[in-house]
């Protein structure tokens, strides 16, 4: 089992979540967050004072899959969160030692 | 009480001499105070909205508090300072201490068919916003007890010579010539420089220029312009202390130079940072109104446009000059009120037609030269007047009070260390 994080940009949200739950992925859990990479922030001005923002919102989804779903959620991912411009954002893959559902006490694959 | 029944026997049998009361006059009158009077919450919105959120309830309430203790200065005193009987052409003495002798009469000194009360209580609406005004220079640092003795002595030594020197009966201005309808030397260039010099004495903000302080609600700012600009038609259409004609012209003057105004701050931003800012289109619209009141009565429609068009553009460079000099006012009152209305009592000198105001003079571009010279004298005498007191009551304050908060009630903000209150606890 893996978990999969990936920040992008907000705006995407609803075309990532249709697209991942058209391939089977059942949960996931979403984040707004603030934070900056290459594309760093930008600046406000309120009565010619200049104010750096310097991070940026974006949405972060964490989700967790199984090991042979792995590569379609990755492709979707990128596919559907991608503009070409810079900010597009990042995905992690990390592994998952174990996944139990508090309701029944399923564990493993049956809880994801 | 033996003067009031012999008012009343005296008005049932009129002689030729009493002024007429005239009840139209009297209901714009009161009408244009109670307008006034709402530009102060209109002024704490618009500064309010304007301050971080930890200040925001100690900025409203620097405005807000205004109402309470020049209200009861005016009564005490101010009102016989600023209009009482003249002692040597500054100030007025003190024979209308209490208001004694401000009846219900007419004192056709001042307004021929209104009563002196209505009179006063509009005049008193003035001094109330004019210092509030002062407390955008030094937001979100300032003690709050010092405040409130700032308020009085900046009333009793600025403010109330002032409006003596250009309204009361024998003032040197008025007896000079010099132009100001609604109050661009009394109200703007007054609290205008009175900023600068706040904002050099009580010195920056903790963090200033090293920190973000950005607005922290500009919706809230934008509506108080919007109260600000409504409650503006009192102010300039009530100066003409009556209902009329010279209402009506100062009305669509107030209109023309806040909407041209608004635009060409707007425009000059736009070109020069390349956002059509909300907060300029806002701040426009206030600098062409501060602009325009000492003018409001005196010129037409179109030069009303043309001096709101210069007061937008030139406001907005005024105020990208302060980053410049580095002081820190914090809410641009300097900018706003102090350039804004220097060129509206000097554009008073260009564009004022006695065609629209026989009680006026004509301007520069109406034949007569020589008024442009008084409206400058006068403009020099304020600024000057205004920044050396202010300067001094500060100084004495600073001394003996303290101007500002402690740094640890400065960085925790106003609102709890001032008043012991959050604004917003959502």
């Amino acid at each position: 089992m893996k978990k999969i994080e990936a920040i992008i940009k907000p705006f995407k949200l609803d075309e990532v979540k249709q697209a991942l739950s058209k391939i089977g992925v059942q949960g996931m859990t979403v984040t707004e967050v603030k934070g900056f990479g290459r594309q760093k922030g930008h600046t406000e001005v309120y009565r010619s004072a200049e104010y750096k923002i310097d991070f940026i919102a974006k949405v972060k989804i964490e989700l967790i899959t199984t090991d042979e779903m792995v590569p379609q959620v990755i492709e979707t991912l990128e596919r559907t969160a991608k503009t070409g411009k810079i900010g597009d954002g990042k995905i992690f893959i990390s592994p998952v030692d174990e996944v139990i559902r508090i309701r029944t006490g399923e564990r493993g694959r049956d809880a994801i | 009480m033996s003067l009031l029944i012999a008012g009343v026997a005296f008005a049932e049998a009129p002689a030729p001499s009493l002024p007429k009361m005239d009840s139209g006059d009297t209901a714009w009158l009161l009408i244009s105070a109670a307008l006034v009077m709402l530009m102060l919450p209109g002024l704490a919105l618009f500064y309010g909205g304007l301050v971080r959120s930890k200040n925001v309830l100690g900025t409203i309430m620097q405005s807000f508090i205004a109402l309470g203790v020049i209200t009861i200065q005016w009564a005490f005193y101010g009102y016989s300072l600023a209009f009482g009987p003249d002692v040597g052409h500054v100030v007025g003495n003190l024979d209308w201490i209490g208001l004694r002798g401000v009846g219900l009469d007419p004192f056709p000194g001042y307004s021929a068919t209104v009563p002196h009360q209505a009179f006063m209580i509009f005049q008193m609406m003035f001094a109330v916003i004019t210092p509030a005004l002062i407390s955008g220079a030094f937001a979100e640092r300032f003690k709050f007890k010092t405040y409130l003795v700032f308020l009085v002595l900046w009333s009793t030594f600025v403010y109330d010579p002032l409006a003596h020197w250009v309204w009361g009966v024998g003032g040197w201005i008025k007896n000079l010539g010099g132009l100001d309808f609604a109050g661009g030397l009394v109200v703007h260039i007054s609290a205008g420089v009175a900023s600068l010099a706040a904002a050099l004495v009580v010195g920056k903000r903790k963090g200033y220029g090293k920190e973000d302080m950005p607005p922290h609600n500009l919706t809230m700012t934008v509506l108080g312009a919007g109260i600000l600009w409504f409650g503006w038609f009192g102010f300039n259409g009530g100066s003409a202390l009556a209902s009329g004609s010279l209402a009506t012209s100062a009305f669509v003057a107030t209109q023309f130079s806040a909407a041209s105004a608004a635009l060409s701050w707007m425009i000059a931003e736009w070109a020069d940072r390349g956002n059509p800012t909300v907060l300029g289109a806002a701040s426009g619209a206030v600098a062409g109104l501060a602009t325009i009141t000492p003018a409001s009565g005196f010129v037409g429609p179109i030069s009303a446009i043309i001096i709101g068009l210069v007061a937008g553009a030139l406001c907005y460079y005024a105020l990208n000059l302060k980053t410049k000099f580095g002081y820190d006012d914090s809410l641009d009152v300097v900018a706003v009120h102090g350039v804004g209305s220097t060129w509206g009592v000097l554009a008073t000198g260009l564009f004022a037609a006695t065609a629209i105001n026989s009680a006026g003079h004509d301007g520069l571009l109406f034949g007569n030269p020589s008024l442009i010279g008084i409206q400058a004298l006068s403009v020099v005498s304020v600024w000057v007047y205004s920044f050396a007191v202010t300067w001094i009551i500060l100084k004495v304050l600073d001394w003996t009070m303290g101007l500002r908060v402690s740094e640890e009630h400065e960085i925790s903000g106003l609102d709890t260390s001032q008043h012991g209150e959050v604004g917003y606890s959502f």
